[in-house]
C-alpha cells in the first residue's frame, strides 16, 4: 500500500506534502488568507506582485501568509516576456523569494497565456537562478520546450482562469502528463472539489485553485473541501485504479465464441 | 477599418421600433445564452426588459465575482488645468464661461498628488481641458514625471491626442487612457459641440484606437448620459467596447456611466437616465461583455453607489475633488467641472466596500 504521508512533491529545494496550491486574489478580504492556509492545508501560495504595496504597512497581503508558506509571486498583467522578467527581478529583489510563476497575457478578453512569450520569460529567468513555473496554454511541444528551457513544472489551464469549467482541456492535459519529466500543476478554471479530484486522478502532480475559493461565500470550508479531493484524487492516482471501461468485463462479445 | 464603421451601420438604425418590438421571450433567450450578440444587447436594454430586472441582477452578480472576485479597484481623479477652448454647451469648464482659470505648476502638481497618496489612492487619473497652447506636451510629460513618484498607475483624460503624442506620454509613465464619446449621435454631438476642435466627432471617436495603438495597456469609453437617448447611446458605447476588446487584444477595456449633472451656465440636462435605467445599462453591458470593467464616478450619491458594488461595479473613484487644486491648494469654492455627490473621504468609501463583503483594491499594477 502506497503511504501518502511520504508521497511529497519537489519544486526547487521544497518539498510540498500538499498537492493544493492557493491564490490570494479575489477575496472579499485578506483577513480569509490565513485561516485558508490553515484549513486547506496549502503550501505553496500565489500572489500577484502587481498588488504587493509595501507602502501598506500592516495591510500589505504578504503579511497575510504565514512564513511556512511558501510564496508563488506571479507575473499577472505582463503582456510581454520583458515585462514579466522585470516583474520576478523586482519580486526577488522585494524579498518574495526565488518561486515566480510566469503568467504573460495578451489576450485580455479570455485571459488566455502567450506560450511564445512565456517561454521567452522561462528561459532568461531559469538562467538567472528562479525556480520558473510558467502558466501554458496546454500544447505538449511548448511544455518539452519550457522544459528545455529550463522550468522546474508546467502548468497548463484547465479551462479558461476564473471560468470554473474544469478539465476542457483534458486530453491536450493527459498528453502533457504522461510525456513530462517535470511535474505537471494544472492551473485555472478548476471550479469544484471533483474537478480537482479528477485532474489528480489523472496523474496532475498538484493543482493550483483560486477562484473557487475565493469568491466562495466560506473560502475557508471551500479550502478544506479542495484539500480533500485533491488528496482523494491523488490517493487514487497512487493506488492505479483501473480505468473506467464502456462494457462490462464479464461479457466479451466479440471474442467470447473463441472460449467456447 | 474603425469603430466609425458601425457607428454608420446604426446611424439609420430604428432604435425605438426595435426596443418596442422587443417580447419577454426575447428577452428570456438572451438572458438564457452564453455570448450575446448585438440583438441580445438591444433585447436586455429594451423597456421590457425591466420585468428581468432581478433576474439580470443576479446573473450579473455571478459572473462579475467570477471574473473580478469580490474586490473594488480605487482611484481618484486629480485636474490640473481648467483652461479649455472648447464650447461644450452642457461643461462648467466651457470657454466662454467667465472664471478665473488655473493651471497648476509642477509643485503644486506635487503638492496634490501628496494630499491624494497619504489618502492611500495608487491610481490616479489626470484631467486637463482641451488647451494644448497652455498645456503643451512638454508639461504635461513633466507632469506625469512627477506623478510618478507618488502612484503606481497613471491615467489621463485630457484632450485627444494623435498616436505619436500618445506614445509619448506613455513613454513618461502613463498606463491609461480615458477618452469619452461623450454622445454617439451624431446630430447632437454637432449640437452640443458647435465649434473648437472638439466638433470634429470622426478624431474623437478614433482616440482610443489611437491610445490602443500607442501602447496604452487600458482604455476606459463611455457615453455622457443626458445628451443621446439613453438606451441606443449605452448600446453604441458597449459595441465600441466590445469592437476595441476585438481589435486590441492586449488591451484591458472599460466603461463608465457618467450621468451628466447641470453644472454653471450650462444647458440642462435632456433624456435623462433614471436610477433604474442606469442598473439596467450597468448589467446589460455585464452580460454583453463578461469581462469588461465597469467604473462608478463620485457623481452617483453614497445610497446609490453602496447598492451598486453587487450589480456588477469594478472600480469606484474616491475621495473625489473636481476642481483645479481640489486636495490641497484651494477652499472648496473654485469652479468643479462637476459637482461630487458622494463626498465621503477614501477611507469611508473603503470602510463601506468592506462592509459590503467586498476587498477595496488600491493598487492593480505598477510601473514595471
Amino acid at each position: 500500500m502506497s503511504n501518502i504521508k511520504k508521497d511529497t512533491l519537489c519544486l526547487g529545494d521544497i518539498e510540498f506534502t500538499s498537492r493544493l496550491f492557493t491564490g490570494t486574489g479575489k477575496f472579499a478580504s485578506r483577513e480569509f488568507i490565513t485561516p485558508m492556509l490553515q484549513a486547506s492545508g496549502s503550501q505553496m501560495i500565489t500572489v500577484a506582485l502587481r498588488r504587493v504595496d509595501p507602502g501598506e504597512g500592516k495591510g500589505n497581503i504578504l503579511n497575510y501568509i504565514p512564513d511556512s508558506v511558501t510564496l508563488l509571486p506571479n507575473t499577472s498583467g505582463a503582456r510581454t516576456a520583458g515585462e514579466a522578467v522585470r516583474i520576478a527581478r523586482i519580486a526577488r529583489e522585494a524579498g518574495c523569494g526565488k518561486f515566480i510563476k510566469i503568467e504573460v497575457i495578451t489576450d485580455m478578453k479570455y485571459l488566455l497565456p502567450d506560450n511564445h512569450e512565456t517561454v521567452k520569460a522561462t528561459q532568461i529567468l531559469a538562467q538567472e537562478g528562479f525556480i520558473v513555473l510558467p502558466y501554458m496554454m496546454p500544447d505538449i511541444t511548448v511544455a518539452r520546450q519550457l522544459y528545455d528551457a529550463g522550468a522546474a513544472a508546467v502548468m497548463p489551464l484547465g479551462s479558461p482562469i476564473g471560468t470554473n469549467r474544469g478539465l476542457e482541456m483534458k486530453a491536450m492535459i493527459r498528453m502533457i502528463i504522461e510525456a513530462s519529466r517535470i511535474p505537471v500543476v494544472v492551473d485555472a478554471g478548476i471550479g469544484r472539489p471533483s474537478q480537482a479530484a479528477e485532474a489528480m486522478e489523472m496523474g496532475a502532480d498538484a493543482v493550483l485553485v483560486n477562484t473557487a475559493i475565493a469568491t466562495s461565500d466560506d473560502p475557508v470550508l471551500a479550502g478544506k473541501a479542495f484539500s480533500y479531493a485533491v488528496k482523494a484524487g491523488r490517493m487514487a492516482w497512487l493506488s492505479n485504479m483501473a480505468d473506467k471501461k464502456v462494457y462490462a468485463d464479464a461479457s466479451s462479445p466479440l471474442t467470447g465464441f473463441l472460449r467456447k | 477599418m474603425s469603430f466609425m464603421k458601425f457607428v454608420n451601420r446604426y446611424e439609420s438604425f430604428d432604435f425605438d421600433g426595435y426596443f418596442k418590438s422587443v417580447t419577454t421571450a426575447d428577452i428570456q433567450n438572451s438572458l438564457n445564452r452564453n455570448r450575446l450578440e448585438p440583438h441580445d444587447l438591444l433585447n436586455l436594454l429594451s423597456g421590457q426588459a425591466l420585468s428581468f430586472l432581478e433576474e439580470m441582477a443576479r446573473k450579473a452578480k455571478g459572473i462579475t465575482h467570477q471574473y473580478f472576485g469580490r474586490t473594488i479597484g480605487l482611484y481618484a481623479p486629480m485636474y490640473i488645468s481648467d483652461y479649455c477652448s472648447n464650447h461644450c454647451t452642457y461643461c462648467g469648464f466651457n470657454a466662454a464661461m467667465d472664471f478665473k482659470r488655473t493651471r497648476l505648476s509642477l509643485a503644486e502638481i506635487e503638492q496634490e498628488a501628496k494630499a491624494i497618496s497619504d489618502a492611500g489612492i495608487r491610481h490616479i487619473l489626470i484631467l486637463t481641458g482641451e488647451a494644448p497652447a497652455k498645456t503643451p506636451m512638454p508639461y504635461l510629460e513633466k507632469a506625469v514625471g512627477v506623478l510618478k513618484k507618488y502612484f503606481s498607475s497613471i491615467a489621463l483624460e485630457m484632450f485627444p491626442m494623435d498616436e505619436e503624442m500618445y506614445r509619448v506620454l506613455k513613454k513618461a509613465g502613463a498606463d491609461s487612457l480615458t477618452v469619452y464619446q461623450e454622445v454617439y449621435d451624431q446630430r447632437i454631438y454637432k449640437e452640443v459641440h458647435p465649434k473648437g476642435k472638439k466638433s470634429d466627432y470622426h478624431y474623437r471617436l478614433l482616440t482610443p484606437e489611437r491610445g490602443a495603438r500607442a501602447g496604452f495597456r487600458a482604455v476606459n469609453i463611455g457615453t455622457l448620459f443626458g445628451l443621446g437617448e439613453p438606451m441606443s447611446e449605452a448600446f453604441m458605447a458597449c459595441l465600441h467596447a466590445r469592437y476595441l476588446e476585438q481589435e486590441f487584444q492586449d488591451v484591458e477595456v472599460s466603461l463608465s456611466l457618467p450621468r451628466m449633472t447641470k453644472a454653471r451656465g450650462g444647458i440642462e440636462p435632456k433624456n435623462i437616465l433614471t436610477d433604474m435605467g442606469f442598473v439596467q445599462v450597468m448589467l446589460a453591458w455585464r452580460l454583453f461583455m463578461p469581462r469588461i470593467g465597469i467604473n462608478i464616478s463620485t457623481r452617483e450619491s453614497a445610497f446609490f453607489r453602496d447598492k451598486l458594488i453587487h450589480l456588477g461595479a469594478t472600480r469606484y473613484s474616491a475621495g473625489s475633488k473636481t476642481d483645479v487644486g481640489g486636495y490641497a491648494l484651494k477652499p472648496n469654492d473654485a469652479t468643479a467641472q462637476f459637482e461630487v455627490t458622494d463626498t465621503r473621504s477614501v477611507k469611508e468609501i473603503s470602510d463601506m466596500i468592506r462592509q459590503s463583503g467586498y476587498q477595496p483594491v488600491f493598487k492593480d499594477w505598477d510601473n514595471f
